[in-house]
């Protein structure tokens, strides 16, 4: 069984065909970069992605957020659970962990707020 | 009135980029003016990763690309003004504008970058029948309630236009809990990035209708359901092929045009094609000493492309407002087969450094091959695996080709 | 209790208002929106007709001929935008010059001054987009344009500031006649009492009547679509362009309006509902028609389209008088073109001739009729500007970007009268959304603000009142 899978690390986009035979990774091409290849090899087993949305800032305001690395995808609802409960509290800097280890990853802001 | 050497109109990210650039270049006296309360413009909305990857390699969100200029700008010590409006900007360089504390007031400046950035097309330039409800939003429009304001537009939603924004406010308005029936799309192709089809459409399930658009919209207060059709070759609806989803809210990403009004007052030359001003290499205008970068001077799908623009824009900027002009030995550049625009317009073939032309193709060509010609001759010639109207294509000119063109450029693409 | 209650607030009803104002009444209106000018008057073409199309002897032809000559000074004295672009009515085919003269012979026998038929080479001096099949037209030199919305709204504010009251989301639902009084309920359970109803509902004249006891007023409707160009394509024309009238009616015109922009439009289709929605077929028809008409149409430049809903009676004129059955009802019914140009004379004759034969009429010595201009804000010079915001530092943030309107000018509206609730109806007072973004930027922004000073959640703040809200919640 073959799977082509467009690449979404990058605005490339590239078309990577992987062959795979038995349950394994037999050859992958078409990626551009080792960043595609390590997609692909996610991508045909446990898709990861990033997840980013916003959570609500005490006394008003959004701040935004994302995991700092990819989460299962079938995961992403989970995340968003998380997110949509927490409240964060000024000062805020960039890349502060505002919750950690929800489904693998740490979800941090993305903005500073003083 | 109060004179600076260079006046940016616009702290988005564009403007940012041209001012520390500009700085580098051993500008000190640099104004930046923002309509908004914060510098950043609108990539302080567009909360979704992604942006970076050229210039940073790494995948930042919006407001973290936005960050990282803003700190170099701070830094730096460059003077800005937020929540300022500029209302008019002249041929002879001054500038009209209005804030709260100040009032209506001018300024002059030596040299002037236009780094307004873009607005989003309405519904009502698509003359889209039916009724003019609640409910009927830009992506744009949306982005902002949903992201900044932390408010939903709708629970059940229609998306015209693949464009990327739309695409990616398909995923946003899921992940917040709506549901999103459809995205339909009138060419037969998508106008977005690939990567947003996968990771905003394809995982969530959300169906793209190409060739597909919005013959009518229903809803008395606000939107109940609206009508999509196929289109023929020549995009009108084909009979027959209606239907019908019920939904309460109808997002329109139909495409992004340069916002122009004050470049037009300054007197810039405006192309047709892009719908920005007409520019050198170096990013001048039609006006001596007013530059321009960025989505003002044609639309862009990359953040890191707009930063590497307005560096250029900085740098010229920066020469001019020290009196350093160029010589210029310029040839047009025009559009060949399969090519809807080329940028810059004029070509200065004198030009010390490199030069990268950005053009588009006017449609999807597998295996294409670019050509640069002049007189007949091939300036460069590569291949490349695909072309598509969605994403920007470049070709770098060495200063020995630029040396070595002869007359006017004209970029084409060939299946 | 009420001496008069004027139901409906479009531009016929709003004049009214304001001329009842003028005497020691107690007066008010009733409007089923949200907003006043919601229906006809807040999507027709804005024409000031000279008054050459009426056959002569009709209600038509007399009020558009007063109305005609007392828009000028009407306008300037509520500080709302008139200009007397003059009108050209096109002969496309050398067998429609002879209608032309006949078209100028009628209006000659009405009193329209300054009628001229002129060739194809003046016509094309005044008009050089004309098509070259023009053979000559009239010209009808007291033609004008005006701001159907901005006159309704400033009419009424007008008449509230000199003592009349507004309820809006009033719909009637029933009218109970007493013995010399009426009461007006409202479909939410409001009573009105009123000794005299003045019936300017528009497109519900007809059921208005019919509650007040008089079922002899017959109103149907036709439905007008257009297309609005951007202030871009400003002095793409400059006079309002007529094609010769046929039977069918006057069709399509192509006119400038007060505001720079350019508009195109009506269609004519005979509705059984009042529905606005604006239909390919008809947006198409417009097109093609406005092509036939002219060179060079910029469609491009579109930023939106729409439609009216215009009230016609059985009786293809005006029907403004006492009811025959009801006591103390008067309709006004059935205004259909040229009611907007006919107003002014409409409302001056309904209180001094309909009014008074019900009620003493004693002059309101205190009567203002002057109003300032939603709009003067922006047309102050700089230095004007800036006393202003040192006093009030909100004139200095612009929200519209594309009209360049101020939160100070935004809050205005919400404030005075006629009150500005919803987010179309800062639209209509102010343009702010009817630029070429279409509110895209600017909408959050002025639903922010209307919340904050109408003491609302943001997820309350509608587009245009009842189910119209513009969220439905927050994301979390």
């Amino acid at each position: 069984m073959d799977r082509e899978l467009t690449c979404v690390e990058c605005p490339m986009g590239c078309a990577i065909l992987v062959t795979i035979r038995d349950g394994e990774i037999v050859s992958i091409g078409g990626n551009n970069c080792a960043r595609g290849k390590l997609y692909a090899q996610n991508e045909v087993f446990t898709p990861k992605r990033v997840v980013t949305s916003t959570v609500k800032l005490e006394g008003g305001g959004m701040l935004p957020v994302k995991t700092d690395r990819p989460v299962d995808k079938d995961k992403i609802f989970e995340v968003m659970a998380v997110i949509n409960s927490l409240i964060v509290a000024a000062p805020v800097k960039v890349g502060e962990v505002v919750a950690s280890d929800v489904c693998g990853a740490n979800i941090i802001s993305a903005k500073e707020v003083l | 009135m109060k004179n600076y050497d260079i006046i940016i109109i616009g702290g988005g990210p564009a403007g940012l980029a041209a001012a520390i650039s500009a700085y580098d270049n051993g500008s000190r006296d640099i104004l930046i003016l923002e309509r908004e309360p914060v510098l950043g413009g609108i990539l302080n909305q567009c909360i979704h990763n992604g942006f970076g990857l050229t210039r940073f390699k790494e995948s930042l969100t919006g407001p973290e690309y936005a960050y990282r200029f803003v700190e170099e700008v701070r830094s730096r010590g460059i003077e800005y003004m937020c929540d300022t409006t500029v209302l008019e900007v002249s041929t002879d360089k001054q500038v009209t504008a209005i804030n709260s504390t100040k009032g209506v007031f001018s300024l002059s400046a030596k040299a002037i970058i236009l780094a307004m950035g873009c607005r989003e097309r309405s519904r009502g330039a698509l003359n889209i029948a039916g009724a003019r409800p609640a409910g009927i939003y830009s992506a744009g429009t949306a982005q902002k309630y949903v992201n900044i304001l932390g408010q939903m537009p709708g629970k059940r939603v229609v998306i015209l236009g693949s464009g990327d924004i739309g695409l990616i406010m398909a995923r946003r308005m899921t992940l917040e809990g709506a549901k999103v029936l459809a995205v339909c799309e009138i060419m037969p192709h998508s106008s977005g990035l690939k990567r947003n089809i996968v990771q905003c459409l394809d995982d969530y399930g959300i169906p793209l209708y190409l060739s597909h658009t919005i013959v009518k919209i229903e809803g008395k207060d606000r939107v109940s359901g609206v009508y999509i059709a196929q289109v023929d070759e020549k995009r009108r609806p084909i009979e027959g092929t209606e239907k019908y989803f019920e939904c309460d809210t109808v997002l329109f990403s139909v495409g992004l045009i340069p916002e122009n009004e004050l470049s037009k007052g300054a007197g810039v030359s405006l192309s047709p094609a892009t719908k920005g001003p007409i520019v050198y290499d170096d990013r001048e205008t039609s006006v001596s000493g007013i530059f321009a970068c960025g989505n003002v001077l044609h639309v862009h799908d990359l953040v890191d492309f707009v930063s590497e623009e307005a560096e250029i824009a900085g740098v010229s900027a920066s020469n001019y407002a020290m009196g350093k002009g160029a010589d210029r030995r310029v040839v047009s550049t025009t559009c060949g087969n399969n090519v809807s625009y080329v940028l810059p317009q004029m070509l200065d073939t004198n030009a010390s450094g490199m030069v990268k032309l950005y053009f588009r193709v006017n449609k999807v060509l597998p295996n294409p091959t670019i050509r640069l010609t002049s007189n007949g001759e091939d300036i460069v010639v590569k291949k490349k695996k695909i072309a598509v109207p969605g994403e920007m294509e470049s070709i770098v000119l060495t200063p020995a080709k630029l040396q070595s063109i002869s007359g006017d450029v004209v970029v084409s693409v060939e299946e | 209790m009420f001496d008069v209650i004027v139901v409906g607030g479009g531009v016929i009803g709003a004049t009214i208002l304001r001329e009842l104002t003028k005497y020691r009444l107690k007066v008010a209106m009733v409007e089923k929106e949200s907003d006043v000018a919601m229906g006809q008057s807040r999507a027709n073409s804005g024409i000031v007709h000279a008054g050459y199309d009426a056959k002569e002897g009709t209600l038509k032809a007399k009020f558009n001929l007063l109305g005609n000559l007392m828009m000028p000074a009407y306008t300037q004295e509520l500080g709302v935008k008139y200009i007397n672009n003059g009108s050209i009515v096109v002969a496309y085919s050398p067998d429609e010059i002879d209608t032309l003269y006949e078209l100028k012979s009628r209006g000659e026998k009405n009193g329209v001054e300054g009628l001229e038929v002129i060739d194809t080479e003046t016509l094309r001096a005044l008009e050089p987009n004309i098509s070259p099949d023009a053979c000559g037209a009239l010209l009808a030199k007291t033609g004008g344009i005006v701001c159907p919305y901005e006159l309704t709204i400033a009419s009424i504010g007008n008449a509230m500031d000199n003592g009349a009251s507004l309820y809006t989301d009033y719909e009637v639902c029933e009218i109970v006649k007493g013995v010399d009084y009426f009461i007006v309920k409202s479909i939410d359970g409001r009573e009105l009492s009123t000794k005299i109803i003045i019936n300017s509902a528009g497109i519900g004249s007809g059921d208005i009547s019919k509650m007040a006891g008089d079922d002899t007023v017959h109103i149907s409707g036709r439905k007008g679509e257009y297309i609005l160009l951007d202030r871009e394509s400003q002095g793409y024309c400059t006079h309002t362009i007529f094609k010769t009238p046929t039977s069918k009616g006057k069709g399509i015109l192509i006119s400038p309006t007060v505001d720079g922009n350019i508009l195109l439009g009506p269609t004519a289709q005979e509705v059984d509902v009042p529905d606005t929605d604006t239909t390919s077929t008809g947006l198409d028809y417009v097109k093609q028609t406005a092509d036939s008409m002219c060179v060079r149409v910029p469609h491009y430049n579109t930023i939106t389209s729409f439609a009216g809903v215009r009230a016609y009676s059985d009786t293809h004129d005006f029907v403004i008088s006492h009811s025959d059955k009801v006591e103390g009802l008067i309709n006004v019914a059935g205004i259909e073109s040229p009611g907007l140009t006919s107003a002014p004379a409409i409302a001056k004759y309904v209180v001094e001739e309909l009014v008074s034969a019900l009620l003493p009429l004693v002059e309101n010595t205190d009567f203002d009729g002057r109003r300032q201009s939603d709009h003067y804000y922006s047309k102050l010079d700089n230095d004007s500007k800036n006393k202003i915001i040192a006093q009030d530092p909100r004139y200095g943030k612009i929200i519209c970007r594309c009209e360049q309107i101020t939160e100070g000018e935004i809050v205005s509206v919400i404030r005075r009268n006629p009150r500005a609730t919803t987010i179309d109806a800062v639209k209509r007072r102010l343009r702010a959304g009817m630029g070429r973004c279409q509110g895209g930027f600017c909408q959050p922004q002025v639903a922010q603000i209307l919340a904050r000073e109408l003491g609302i959640p943001l997820e309350e703040v509608t587009k245009s009142g009842k189910n119209s809200r513009l969220i439905v919640g927050k994301t979390k």
